[in-house]
């Protein structure tokens, strides 16, 4: 599925090997869709050889720090931005932050 | 000079050893010759290319921006465009993004999956930006890196780490230090360090 700017997202927890561009330490985490960067080839395609098509969106997903890091110093407002690509999102009904 | 596997510009000079990851990568290179797939004068061709990229390129983007706020404007939604008005190419298959530090917002970049970097415009990066020490510290703990590359946002604000996971590159625009109103462009441009282009730190200016 598609999403827009603003929409609460998951990163899907999955294990999948090989050449993936979805951190480990984003995996299972909520965020918001900052903006859509556009379409690209898979790269997980890409790496083995293939084509990469479809063409998957790719978004800009921020996060709050403090989601991801039990420990984190700095102050609740610090972010980190991640370039997520669709098939690693799933919608969060979470609460919004 | 040995000839032996057809590579002459290889060889390390006296004293020098080869570590097991370049011994490594010129036998990927080799067998990638000998199969068709890359030429000799094509990886030469693209040691040049990335040679001929600096962070000089980065540091003048910038200090137009800091003079010509219409330039920002494009540098900010079309880097790629605005980099080939000052004669940057960076045309390629990846994007290009410059994220702009404000007085309440500092940006930092980081490729924890790689080395991602914006190449066509300054080059290399350098080595510590591959370590995995900074990889991994540098979203987990992003205050702390800065302090020890001598810099410290104020509490009050938003530090943005950038992890460049996918096929955006990105390129930070500094704050113009206070007390520069009256240098050119090019004094301007010499202000703007590579680490400040990272974000790990930022333009300094201790007057004249």
């Amino acid at each position: 599925m598609t999403f827009e700017p603003g929409n609460r997202v998951r990163v899907r927890a999955s294990e999948k090997p090989g050449h993936v561009r979805t951190p480990e330490y984003l995996r299972g985490k909520t965020g918001r869709v900052e903006s859509v960067l556009g379409e690209f080839p898979n790269p997980e395609d890409l790496a083995y050889g293939l084509s990469g098509r479809p063409e998957r969106l790719l978004y800009k997903v921020s996060f709050r720090q403090t989601d991801l890091w039990n420990d984190y110093e700095g102050p609740g407002d610090d972010r980190l931005y991640a370039d997520v690509y669709e098939h690693w999102l799933e919608p969060d009904e979470g609460e919004t932050t | 000079m040995s000839e032996a596997h057809g590579h002459p510009h290889h060889e390390a000079g006296a004293g020098q050893t080869i570590s097991p990851y370049a011994h490594r990568i010129r036998a990927i290179e080799a067998l990638l010759v000998e199969r068709n797939v890359l030429t000799e004068p094509e990886v030469q061709d693209q040691i040049a290319y990335m040679e001929s990229r600096s962070p000089e390129n980065g540091a003048k983007l910038v200090a137009r921006a800091w003079v010509d706020p219409e330039f920002k404007t494009r540098l900010l939604s079309d880097t790629k465009t605005a980099a080939q008005e000052l004669g940057i190419d960076a045309s390629g298959p990846v994007e290009f993004v410059v994220v702009e530090n404000t007085p309440r917002v500092h940006n930092l970049i980081v490729c924890t999956l790689c080395s991602c970097y914006p190449r066509a415009i300054l080059g290399r990066p350098p080595d510590w930006y591959k370590s995995f020490n900074y990889r991994s510290r540098a979203v987990k703990e992003p205050r702390a890196v800065m302090r020890e590359f001598g810099f410290e946002p104020p509490e009050d604000v938003e530090v943005v780490v950038h992890d460049s996971t996918a096929d955006v590159r990105y390129m930070v625009l500094p704050i113009r230090p206070p007390g520069t109103e009256s240098l050119s462009e090019e004094e301007l441009a010499a202000l703007v360090t590579r680490d400040s282009l990272i974000g790990v730190s930022a333009p300094r200016f201790a007057g004249s």
